[in-house]
Parts: C-alpha cells; structure tokens; sequence
C-alpha cells in the first residue's frame, strides 16, 4: 500500500465560511440511516448459525453513509480542525512539528502494515529487525544500557519505569514509600507515581524556575525510591544542577527517573546517560515527530541503567545466533516486572520513528536539538519587550511567559490565546506549568522558518500592545472568525450530553 | 442567632443544636469558579478534624473538602447534586454540603469567627 | 537536511537577534563534560530514496498476512479497510493537530469522537463512553482500577478465558492496587466456569471475555444476576468488537463495564499497535472512568459544538488522585473506526458479521471431517479453537512452507502447559475465499497423514 500523495486546500478551520459550516454540522446519526451501506458485502442469510442463544436480537442503531456521503462530511469535519500542516502549533510541552511523509508512507508498506502480531517468528524476521535495529539507535542516542520498547505513550512510560524502579528495590528488599515530584511536573508524574502505590511529595521550585536543591536534598530520605525529574524541565529551562541532583539521589539510595517529553531540547546533543538518569521514557511522538493524531497514538519506549536493566516488561526482541527471538512469556527465573499491553508495543510508531532517525541520522538530529532551541530563543529575544518571560535568561526549546504584562488590562491568559485564534494562529500551552501565573509555554520547534517564526512574533506583539492599549472587548468577544464562538464548558461539565441521542 | 465560624481552608462551620452544617465560603466559591460538581459523603461515615469529606469541582479544578471538625455525617445537601450552581448563588446558606453530629463543642473554638475570617482573607 | 527550514545565513542572523556568537552558548546550562564534543554514533543524515530503499528491503523479509493465507486471531484480526478510511485518516487537519484543547478550532476531532463514543455505547449497550484507550488489554487493567473506585472492595476474579495478554497486563496494572487478584483456569472442556463458588460480598469484579479466548460464546445471564446480588461488578471483555454485528451486547445482559479492542474496525494489524482500546459503562460511574471524554454543549452563539468535559478526573488537573494516569490515547485510531463504521452503517456491520461468522462455521465443519481433529466449541463468532492429533507448533512451522498462516497454537501462550499443546486457535475473516478454505484443509490433511 502507498500513501497517496493527495492536493487539498489547507483551508484553515479559522476561516472556514459560514456555508459550509452549516452543511457539517450534523452529525452521522442526522445524516445517516441504518438501511444505508458505504461497503458493499454479500447479504448472506444463516442456513444454521453457532452464535446460539446469545444472537443479537436487537436493532443497534447504528447509521450508514455512502462512500461519497461519508468523504464529505469528514473532509468538511477535518476543515473544522487547526493542524501543524496550516501553521504555527506552538504548545509548549506537546511539541508540534512537522511530520515527514516519507514515514506514513514506509509505515504503510504491506510487509509492515499488514504483519499479525502472533505470526511464527521466522516469518518476521525483517520488522524484528527493525525493532532491534530502532532500539541499538535509541541506546546509542541516549547512552542507556537498556530499552522496552513497548510502553503505548510517555504516560505508560513513566508507569514502566517506576515499576522497574519499584521492582529493584524490591529485589533488595528495600521499602521506600515516596516519590519526589517537582511542582513544575507533568500531571502524569504524580498520577503514575500513586498509580504504583506511592505517596507523592512535591518539591518546589527556586527563583530561576529549577527545583530548589536544599530542599531536595532536605527531603530525601531513606523512604525516597526516586525523583522524578522533566529535564530539560516544563519552565523550558535545563536544571543546570542535574549532575548534583543525581549524585544527592544516589547518595540516598534512591533512583533517578528522567521524564523525557523534552528531550527534543537535547537529542545528539547530550548523552542522558552522562547525567546520572537512571530512567527515561522517549516520547516517540514528540521527539521524533510520529504523528498526535488528534490526541493519539503516541509511543513511549524506555531506556534504561544496567542496574535497572533486568527488570524491564515483556516483550522483549533478542537476537540469538543471527536469528531475531521475541521473550514474551513472564519468566519465572527473570525480574521482569511483567506486561504493560498486549502483544510488542506500538510498532507502527516505531517505524515512522526509525525512518525519522535514519532521515536524519546523527548531523541531522544535533541540528534539530540547535534549531529547536534556537527558534525558541529567537521567540524569547523577540517578544521579551511585549510579554513577560518569567525567567530571563537563555531557555532551551520553549519560552514561559506568564500574564504580568497583562496586569491592569483585564484580559487574562485565556483570553489572549482566543485573540490569537481570530489571528489565525494556534494559542500556546496555557495555564501550564502550574507554577507560573497565567502561563503561556510556547514550544515552536526547529521545523518552523524564521518567515514563519517573525510573523507569529508580528502578530503577539500586536495582540500585546492592543491589551495594554484596553482593547479589552476585542480579547473576550473572541475568538469571532473560528467555526464556533467560546464554548460552555460549565453547561458541557453540568448537564453531560456524552452520546447522540434524538 | 446561630454560630458561625471559619477556617483556614475556607469552609464555614454553623451550629445548630448538637449538629453543625458545613459549606465553602463566598470567598472560595468565586476563586474555583463555575462550580460543576460535588462529590458527597456517605451518611454515617466519621471523619476526624483534616480528613477528606467531599470533592468540589469546576471545570478545570477540583478542590478536596477537609472536615472542620471531628464528627458523624447525618445528612447531605442532596439538591446540590441536580443544581451545583447554588454553591456560586448561596455558598453559606442554601449550599451547605453535610450536617454532622458532633461531641466535643470545644472543637469550634480554635476556628475564626467573621471578622477574623475577614481579615484572614485580606492579608492572603 | 530537507525536514529542517533554516541555511547557516538565516542561523547567523538569528544569532545576532538574540546576541549569541555560536549556538553552544545556548547550551550553557549543560554541564561541560555531558555536552558531546562529537556527533553520537549513528549513520549520518540519508535522502528519502536511501531511508525508502532500506526499510522497503527489511519489510521484504516479511511475510505479510495478505501475501498468505491468514487464520491467525487471538486479539488482533485481518479484515477489509475501505480505501477511503486511509484516505481521510491522512487529511493533515486530522494527522497533525493535537488533543483538542482548543476547542474552537478543533472542532473535527472532537466531533468526530463524540460519534466514537456513540458508536461504542450503542454497539456494546452502555451508555456511556469515553475517547479511547491504548488497546483492549489496557482498558482491561484501568477497568479493573476503576470497579476498584466503584466498591472499594478487595477481590478479584479474572475468568480462565480472559486473553493471556490482558490478564498480565491486569497483574501490572493492580500490583500496587492493594487488590487480591484471583486467576480462574484455562480448560478446554466446555464446562462453564464455576464463578458462583467465588463470589461473596469481599468480590469487586469479575473479568469475563465473550467471545472468549478460545473462541466460545457464552451466556452471562446466571453469572450476571449473581453479581448483582452480591454487589459484585461485572467486567466484559470483547477483542473482537465485529462479534457485536450478531452477539448481544454486553449491556443488555447488565455488564458493569465494557471494555476491549476495537482494532478490527478501521485498522490495520501493524504488527499488534497502535490499537484502539474502548472503554464504556454506566452513567452513574462515569466520574470514575479513565481517560478523555467529549461532551456536547453550544457556543456564545447558541451554537452545537463539543468540549473535552469531566476534566477534573484526569491527570493534567487531579494530579495524583486522576482516575488514570493516562493522556495521550489513540485518537487516530478512533477516527479509522468511525469512518469504518459510518460506511459500514447498520446493514453494512451485521452484514459483515453474518458473513465472518459463515466462513468460521464452514471452515469448522471442514476441519471437523478429518480424522484425529475435534472442535472444542459448541457456540463461537469467528473463531474457534481446535484439537490435533500433533502438536500444532509443528503443524504451523510446516504449514508456513505453504504459505498458510494456520492460526495459533495455544502454548505460545502457555509454554509450560503440557496439555495444550496439541490445540490452536484458528480464526476466519471475509478476507479467506472458499478456495483458500479447501486449499488450508488439504493442507492440513497433508499434514496429519
């Protein structure tokens, strides 16, 4: 199978007309109808059926739409969405950039798309070897000792390295009940860590928007199992004290897990291993651009220490005498801590991510860590004058702003990233992290220009100056030229409508 | 006229009888907002001074509701679970949370009364 | 570098900009010794033909299911996709946005994940839904978490027929829950599971899967009405959501909780990811589900529009109290299903069903005929498990040399079941004509000759 290369007008969601906004907005249970088939199947009747007594005596209700019906509405639907292929998407932590097509069309390759996870391993060979292949890059990109790749996203990642965490202690029959968590942290990071049966303690942060290490160092104990530590970390800053932070951790026994959503900021720069992480897990939808999807699916493989290494999950792909082996049996004799999903881990992904790192390779990943942050300061340079960057000084691959230079001018945070809807630009990472007032975390990413780069720096410090001049109706009337107007969340939250009904 | 007092979390505490009503202050229901959701106790349950009673929530917070004082859950507000809202309209009256029986009355005496809820309020 | 827009004349006028001579000033955070002096220890930067050519060749060592002949399930089925699925999932406003958090201008995804979540409740009889999980036995695991949030009770019971897979995953998910997991054997006699001896008041949920493992539909009726009795929650898996074309749903037999792998609608096998976990259940327990929900609501307007609402169980706001630590899920995915099954429609899915169902039962009929082989099922949608008078690791190793992919031996899961291993798994889709049939069945008569 090929990915089709298809002509289509990025006609932004921002813009679209009100005609066509009327044509999409029902829905398929308003268009469709039960009777109607877009797929064409032989109508075979049972002559004896073996579904027994549990055979579906119920109509379910469900509408169809013919093939041109059914591209319609979802090509008129796919115009109500901003996407990274019609501009800017600089939300800070998420990191939106350009998507290589070359790796949706080698992802769907019929040796790899369609390849059943149960096959008999030597009818496999070649997407084993690929996995492996992926995870030797991985390990010499990260200088880890070991990786599982099958962790389903970043979140899943953090829960296989902090049960490996918790499985090694336990080998050495130690009981630590905390985990350490910085107040700048990902909400992922406190949920993963009581998700795994610990209590949670937060560290907060110094005036230069680093965790603050006389309290770290205060706060670890014996009862300590790890530190969970985003770096470079959610201020968009590099916690210039890793190397102490590491040390203070190891000292007391406890174990250093690294959560890598950012690791876009240093890829071929900096070797993970040579700054004491024990665990890390890769975001492989961020750092090496396989595709959000609208939300999923991502991939988030873990690398790991040598001493964390024998605890990883199932499955793992190991190659015995030339020939590539999948271990995918809990083994009783290992400390593998078990299985995180069924079957081997989002290998789609691990294409579009293999096909990213051979794009690139080692010249071409160092330039992308440089130019991410090179943009991001370039962002910081120049709007510092119109915004507030809540911690001066060089950042790494995103800017924190907060709402200081809208004090006074009653439009708050929300108010500004709806602005830039009507701008036609997607809004930062708002309200994150939590530690600044009225955040704005803006994450370009390398793949934008710098033509592209001046006019979204054009058009925030228009927004800027006309918040500060009182323009105020024109930030809490927005945004105006979207398909819809502000939306109720209240009324969404209050009265839940979760399902079509008539 | 009936006792009432605050704390530091920004609950009021109203005695009535051998029973007191729980709510969250006005001050507290404009910081969360809209409020969409409120999580109730079981009846009958005990909480000590500090422990969780109930979950409130807006949109985009959700606040936990620590017991003010030590006792036993004899009633809930359950007209909060259709209308919310009245937490926003009338958060020290009609959007009162639980009733709870309590033994030890000396417990009322380490909260605020107004005036210094007030001022609590101003200085943070 | 093709991906990437800036020449060294445009970096230097950057430079200038921000007042910095050469880019390692920006990395001056980074202690001396960790910046690498040299490129890290990969091939450099290849052309697209180059990193075309290389993967083309390892996916040639590959035997693809649509090159063979394909019985193969257990979790994961080859069906038809419609063209037009790729082609819309591709749309760039659909491939690269991001989880909607901006609701005005994501208006697409989050559409079209409400129709997801309706198209879920009404297939498996809940009512509610939420936007997707990782895969079915990850919704397995949280649905597990979550009846443990509904009672607040202790105990487990996970049926014997629960795919292997999904009850390992459980294992992981609850080790620090503070749960007693209780693991029913696998048989293949056809005796129904004695769940009633289990139950008590202490009992949280039961995990059963209909179609099970091996392929048996079950009646849940008894078992259901018990549950309730006891307050106990009933948990059923599905991982082949086509059975729902023909089987009832779970919900109109009183599951709890539903939940499985939607990945037969809309997408491709891919080697077993990414998947599409679904995750329904009543409305009284919506607020302990996990993940991301939609919800309709209007705009300043007076609008219909959508929102990601209940929030507040999630991660980014609940922090260590979530529901779920989990975040990104797969969106993508959901789309492929829901354009899938807006073409199939009613008529189209039970159509298609009908059709999977036929074939399973001609195949076994076949199969059956020959000597030393029996049918473990009585009742079974698409797939069924089978005895041989052989092992059938070595039956499928043989049969690869014909390009049959014969279907799946049950000790790939239970290596150390010494009594399995003469049985497989074998599963049939609309993608085996009645030629290929005969041409398996011989095969395999060739092999027990």
């Amino acid at each position: 199978m090929n990915s089709r290369s298809r002509a289509h007008s990025f006609k932004s969601a921002v813009n679209s007309n009100k005609e066509t906004e009327l044509n999409t907005q029902s829905l398929i249970f308003e268009l469709g109808s039960t009777e109607k088939s877009g797929v064409d199947i032989e109508n075979c009747e049972f002559s004896s059926n073996l579904i027994g007594e549990s055979l579906r005596n119920k109509k379910i209700g469900l509408p169809g739409l013919s093939e041109p019906e059914a591209i319609r509405y979802f090509v008129n639907l796919s115009k109500k969405n901003y996407s990274i292929d019609e501009g800017i998407y600089p939300l800070g932590s998420c990191t939106m950039k350009h998507n290589p097509r070359l790796n949706e069309k080698l992802a769907r390759l019929d040796g790899f798309a369609n390849l059943h996870p149960l096959q008999p391993v030597n009818t496999i060979q070649g997407v084993l070897e690929l996995m492996f292949e992926l995870s030797k890059n991985l390990l010499e990109i990260t200088g880890m000792e070991a990786v599982a790749l099958s962790p389903a996203a970043g979140a899943q990642g953090e829960l296989c390295g902090i049960l490996a965490i918790k499985q090694a202690l336990e080998n050495k029959r130690e009981n630590r009940s905390k985990i350490l968590v910085p107040d700048s942290a990902h909400g992922t990071n406190p949920s993963t860590a009581a998700l795994c049966g610990y209590e949670i303690e937060s560290v907060p942060s110094n005036p230069s928007g680093r965790i603050n290490l006389d309290i770290l160092i205060e706060k670890l104990n014996d009862k300590v199992a790890a530190l969970m530590l985003t770096n470079p970390n959610t201020c968009g800053l590099f916690e210039n004290d890793i190397l102490k932070i590491a040390e203070e951790v190891h000292k007391r026994g406890a174990y250093l897990y690294c959560d890598g959503a950012n690791f876009n900021a240093i890829v071929g720069k900096v070797k993970p291993s040579s700054l004491g992480i024990d665990a890390m897990h890769l975001n492989l939808h961020k750092t090496f651009s396989t595709p959000h999807g609208g939300g999923g699916p991502g991939s988030g493989p873990v690398v790991v220490s040598k001493q964390l290494s024998s605890f990883l999950p199932v499955p793992m792909i190991k190659k015995i005498n030339d020939k590539f082996e999948i271990i995918e049996n809990e083994n009783k004799n290992t400390n593998s801590f078990g299985r995180l999903k069924a079957f081997h881990g989002q290998v789609g992904m691990f294409i579009r991510a293999y096909s990213y790192i051979l794009s690139h390779g080692s010249d071409g990943l160092k330039q992308v860590a440089e130019d991410a942050v090179l943009n991001a300061n370039y962002i910081q340079s120049k709007l510092k004058e119109h915004l507030t960057v809540k911690y001066p000084g060089f950042c790494m691959h995103e800017v924190l702003f907060d709402d200081q230079f809208l004090k006074g001018t009653e439009v708050s945070t929300l108010d500004f990233a709806k602005a830039m809807i009507d701008k036609g630009i997607h809004p930062m990472t708002i309200y994150f992290p939590l530690i600044a007032s009225g955040a704005m975390l803006t994450e370009p990413t390398e793949t934008e220009s710098k033509k592209d780069l001046d006019n979204f720096c054009e058009k925030i410090i228009d927004l800027a100056k006309k918040a500060k001049e009182g323009n105020r109706n024109l930030f809490s009337s927005s945004p105006t030229k979207a398909v819809l107007g502000r939306l109720n969340e209240t009324a969404a939250a209050r009265d839940l409508i979760l399902t079509y009904s008539e | 006229m009936k006792q009432i007092k605050f704390t530091k979390e920004h609950e009021w505490v109203k005695l009535d009888n051998e029973h007191v009503y729980v709510g969250i202050t006005d001050f507290a229901q404009k910081q969360l907002g809209d409020v969409v959701f409120i999580q109730l106790p079981d009846i009958g349950l005990d909480f000590k001074i500090g422990e969780e009673v109930a979950v409130i929530e807006s949109v985009k917070a959700a606040s936990e509701i620590y017991a003010p004082v030590s006792g036993r859950i004899i009633e809930v507000n359950e007209i909060l679970n259709d209308s919310p809202d009245i937490i926003n309209s009338d958060a020290e009256e009609n959007g009162w949370i639980w009733k709870m029986a309590i033994s030890d009355f000396s417990q009322l005496d380490n909260l605020m009364d107004k005036s210094e809820y007030s001022s609590f309020v101003s200085e943070n | 570098m093709r991906y990437l827009p800036h020449t060294n004349k445009i970096r230097q006028e950057m430079f200038e900009e921000i007042g910095i001579k050469n880019i390692d000033e920006l990395f001056v955070d980074i202690p001396k010794g960790s910046l690498l002096g040299e490129e890290v220890g990969i091939p450099k930067h290849k052309s697209e033909l180059e990193v075309e050519n290389i993967l083309k060749n390892i996916s040639k060592k590959n035997i693809s299911v649509s090159s063979a002949l394909n019985f193969i399930g257990a979790g994961a089925y080859y069906h038809h996709v419609p063209a037009a699925v790729d082609h819309i999932i591709q749309r760039s406003e659909f491939l690269t946005s991001y989880t909607p958090y901006q609701p005005e201008i994501s208006q697409g995804t989050l559409q079209y994940l409400f129709e997801f979540q309706t198209q879920i409740s009404l297939l498996t009889g809940m009512e509610v839904s939420n936007a997707s999980m990782y895969d079915g036995a990850s919704a397995c695991a949280e649905a597990v978490l979550m009846a443990q949030r509904v009672n607040k009770r202790k105990k487990v019971i996970y049926s014997g027929y629960l795919h292997p897979h999904y009850i390992e995953t459980s294992k992981t998910y609850t080790k620090y829950s503070g749960v007693k997991n209780i693991f029913l054997p696998l048989n293949t006699n056809s005796k129904s599971e004695d769940f009633i001896d289990h139950i008590d008041e202490d009992v949280c949920c039961i995990i059963v899967q209909n179609p099970d493992f091996l392929g048996n539909i079950k009646n849940f009726n008894d078992l259901s009405e018990h549950c309730k009795k006891f307050g106990v929650l009933l948990i059923v898996v599905v991982t082949e959501i086509l059975s729902l074309g023909v089987v009832n749903s779970p919900g109109s037999i009183g599951a709890d909780i539903v939940v499985g792998e939607a990945q037969s609608i809309g997408n491709n096998l891919n080697f077993g990811g990414p998947y599409l976990g679904f995750f329904s259940t009543r409305k009284k327990f919506v607020r302990q589900m996990p993940g991301r929900i939609v919800g309709q609501t209007s705009d300043v307007n007076g609008n219909r529009g959508f929102v990601l609402t209940l929030s507040t169980r999630e991660q980014h706001i609940r922090r260590d109290k979530a529901t779920s630590n989990i975040c990104t899920n797969s969106g993508l995915c959901s789309l492929a299903f829901t354009i899938h099954m807006s073409l199939l429609g009613e008529e189209g899915l039970r159509r298609l069903s009908k059709l999977n169902h036929i074939k399973a039962v001609n195949l076994s009929q076949k199969i059956k005929d020959i000597d030393g082989v029996s049918l473990v099922n009585k009742n079974f949608f698409n797939e069924f498990t089978i005895s041989l008078p052989k092992s059938a690791t070595s039956i499928i190793d043989s049969l690869i040399d014909k390009n049959i992919l014969a279907g799946v031996p049950l000790t790939r899961f239970y290596p150390n079941r010494e009594d399995l291993k003469n049985y497989l798994i074998i599963a049939v889709t609309e993608m085996i004509d009645d030629q290929q049939m005969d041409n398996f069945i011989a095969a395999l008569r060739g092999e027990l000759i």
